[in-house]
């Protein structure tokens, strides 16, 4: 037989369930941890960014309507497919860090538990930060958390897939839709992840995804004024001012948080809601 | 000269007339539209051309729904498009249905629009289905209520089974009408002409007829306004402009709803008929969302971030 050419993947972005090229037609250099060339993902430019926005916008008003039950069973089920390409997965990984990928493996099995871990919380939210609040007078009256909107994150640089969901999930989990920067430096298994996203019966246009330059993009995401909260976790410190400043414009809620998983992490991106019900006839 | 000498008014003049016309290459005017719709116009330009497409937005609301709050509200959005910056233009006019053109005009005058003319959509719109009698007598409401400005619909059925004698007669009628209180915007519904040749055949009837403009659609129709119709129908206006020396203006109206479907059309128009057309008076874009897109692209431009649809109003 002879030697086949092995047929290249185009690492490309993800909005609204669609996979099209950066409109500015930009790609760049991602290498592994020797610094051999490893793929050509596309560089997103603002407009990448301003088209996802719309995309969002649209899709959080139908997903932030679905019932935490399903919104819950819809991330596990992004769990089981990723459970299920876990060795293409470890061979990214172990590629762009250059570690085992025994070890690699360990990153990717992390990464599924963490999807079902915040899929268990969609439908305990409002047990744990919602109330009906003690008030003097003939009404009842609740707190119930709500989503925000669109979100934006920055994903760390750290852990290629591991910090990818810890992004998109307590963001998506409560009702929001996400645009989401991938790791600048290793934005590979990001990109295969939005092949999970596909065929995981999440809504098209709630997940967006980008691969591009942080610095290019960061101040565009927190200037955005149809962007209601971003995550800024993976923004070095030195930059971190300058997008705070940028986001004042529209009061838009900017955090970063420290590894691991925690409920905080969705609550940041939810506003309560408290509501007025006269008690009796 | 009674229809600029070109025909006498007899289905025998104007069927020879027609028959002096060209084809329409499909392919080549959609290979053209595609193209001249790669032209990137960014910066200063684009910031011009926004303008000028906000100057030439026929603001409309054409819904069962209508109420004369509603027709209110865009009346004030017509005079002043951005409440938070007065260096947005006037829009070209408000489009209503004839029962609102009164309320429309009061208002209009009342907040200091009296420059925004107001546009009454007439003779049985969208479908155009009624007696001539009442297609009259639909227009004179208009004209009473002070519209300046009629968008009648043609007789589709009409032209489709080759009276073409009948959809010119209807529009003369409209013309004498309208006489010189009104301008004639003839409505080719071009979604339910099938194909290029018949988009041509019926803006050189309509243009015959004495239309001040000819518009692509009702807007109730899909697909409206595609670029390749605009671009026959513009190239109908510019041959007319050969032959008699008169310029006819055109009207897109239905599915323009983003600034670079707007831009597109302006390309279109500076391509085809040239830099005379780029002026409300001869060019008009019939839209409702269009608006809001082009005021946050204007945002964009003049604050350096990217605006939310918060900020400007749900029509």
């Amino acid at each position: 037989m002879s030697d086949r050419i092995e047929v290249k993947k185009t690492y490309k972005l993800f909005i609204g369930g669609a996979f099209p090229r950066s409109e500015s037609g930009r790609t760049y250099e991602v290498n592994d941890h020797k610094g051999g060339f490893l793929a050509n993902p596309a560089l997103a430019s603002r407009k990448d960014l301003r088209d996802a926005v719309v995309i969002a916008r649209t899709a959080h008003i139908s997903w932030a309507k679905a019932t935490a039950y399903n919104r819950g069973q819809i991330l596990y089920r992004i769990a089981e497919m990723l459970e299920g390409r876990a060795d293409q997965f470890a061979s990214e990984i172990s590629a762009l860090d250059g570690i085992s990928i025994k070890e690699a493996l360990k990153e990717v099995h992390l990464s599924v538990d963490r999807l079902v871990w915040y899929a268990g919380w969609s439908d305990k939210l409002s047990a744990l930060v919602g109330a009906t609040n003690p008030v003097s007078g003939p009404y009842f009256n609740f707190s119930i958390p709500e989503p925000m909107g669109v979100v934006g994150a920055i994903a760390t640089e750290k852990n290629s897939l591991l910090g990818f969901i810890d992004a998109i999930a307590p963001i998506i989990v409560s009702g929001n839709s996400v645009i989401v920067l991938a790791s600048e430096r290793a934005p590979l298994p990001a990109m295969s992840f939005a092949e999970v996203l596909a065929t995981s019966d999440l809504p098209p246009g709630v997940c967006n995804i980008l691969t591009g330059s942080k610095s290019e993009l960061a101040p565009w995401f927190a200037s955005h004024m149809d962007i209601d909260g971003l995550d800024i976790t993976g923004v070095e410190h030195d930059l971190r001012a300058d997008v705070k400043v940028a986001g004042a414009e529209n009061l838009k809620r900017i955090h970063s948080f420290a590894d691991g998983q925690s409920p905080a992490r969705i609550l940041s991106f939810m506003e309560i809601k408290t509501t007025w019900h006269p008690i009796g006839v | 000269m009674e229809f600029y000498g070109l025909v006498d008014g007899t289905e025998i003049s104007l069927r020879k007339f027609l028959q002096t016309l060209s084809g329409v290459d499909q392919i080549g005017a959609e290979a053209r539209a595609a193209m001249l719709a790669t032209r990137s116009i960014k910066t200063s330009a684009k910031n011009w051309a926004i303008d000028l497409a906000i100057s030439m937005v026929d603001l409309t609301t054409l819904e069962g729904a209508d109420t004369p709050g509603k027709v209110r509200a865009l009346c004030n959005k017509a005079v002043r498009p951005d409440s938070t910056d007065s260096s947005v233009p006037s829009v070209g006019a408000i489009c209503v249905y004839n029962d609102m053109v009164a309320i429309a005009r009061k208002h209009l005058d009342s907040i200091g629009g009296s420059h925004v003319p107001v546009a009454a959509v007439s003779t049985a719109f969208p479908s155009g289905r009624a007696s001539m009698a009442v297609k009259i007598q639909d227009t004179q409401d208009a004209l009473d209520a002070g519209a300046t400005e009629i968008d009648m619909v043609i007789d589709r059925g009409a032209f489709l089974s080759g009276q073409f004698q009948v959809v010119f007669d209807e529009i003369a009628k409209i013309r004498t009408l309208c006489g010189t209180k009104a301008h004639l915007k003839v409505i080719l519904e071009t979604g339910e002409l099938v194909t290029y040749d018949n988009v041509r055949t019926a803006s050189f009837i309509a243009m015959l007829a004495g239309a001040d403009f000819i518009k692509t659609s009702t807007g109730k129709v899909s697909p409206a306004a595609t670029p390749p119709v605009v671009l026959v129908m513009l190239e109908a206006v510019r041959d007319f402009h050969q032959l008699t020396n008169h310029k006819i203006g055109v009207k897109a109206a239905g599915g323009i709803r983003t600034t670079k479907d707007a831009i597109k059309q302006l390309v279109l128009v500076n391509e085809t008929v040239g830099s005379q057309w780029l002026s409300p008076s001869l060019f008009r874009i019939g839209a409702s969302a269009l608006l809001n897109d082009l005021l946050m692209q204007r945002m964009k431009a003049r604050d350096g971030f990217y605006p939310s649809p918060s900020y400007v109003s749900i029509d």
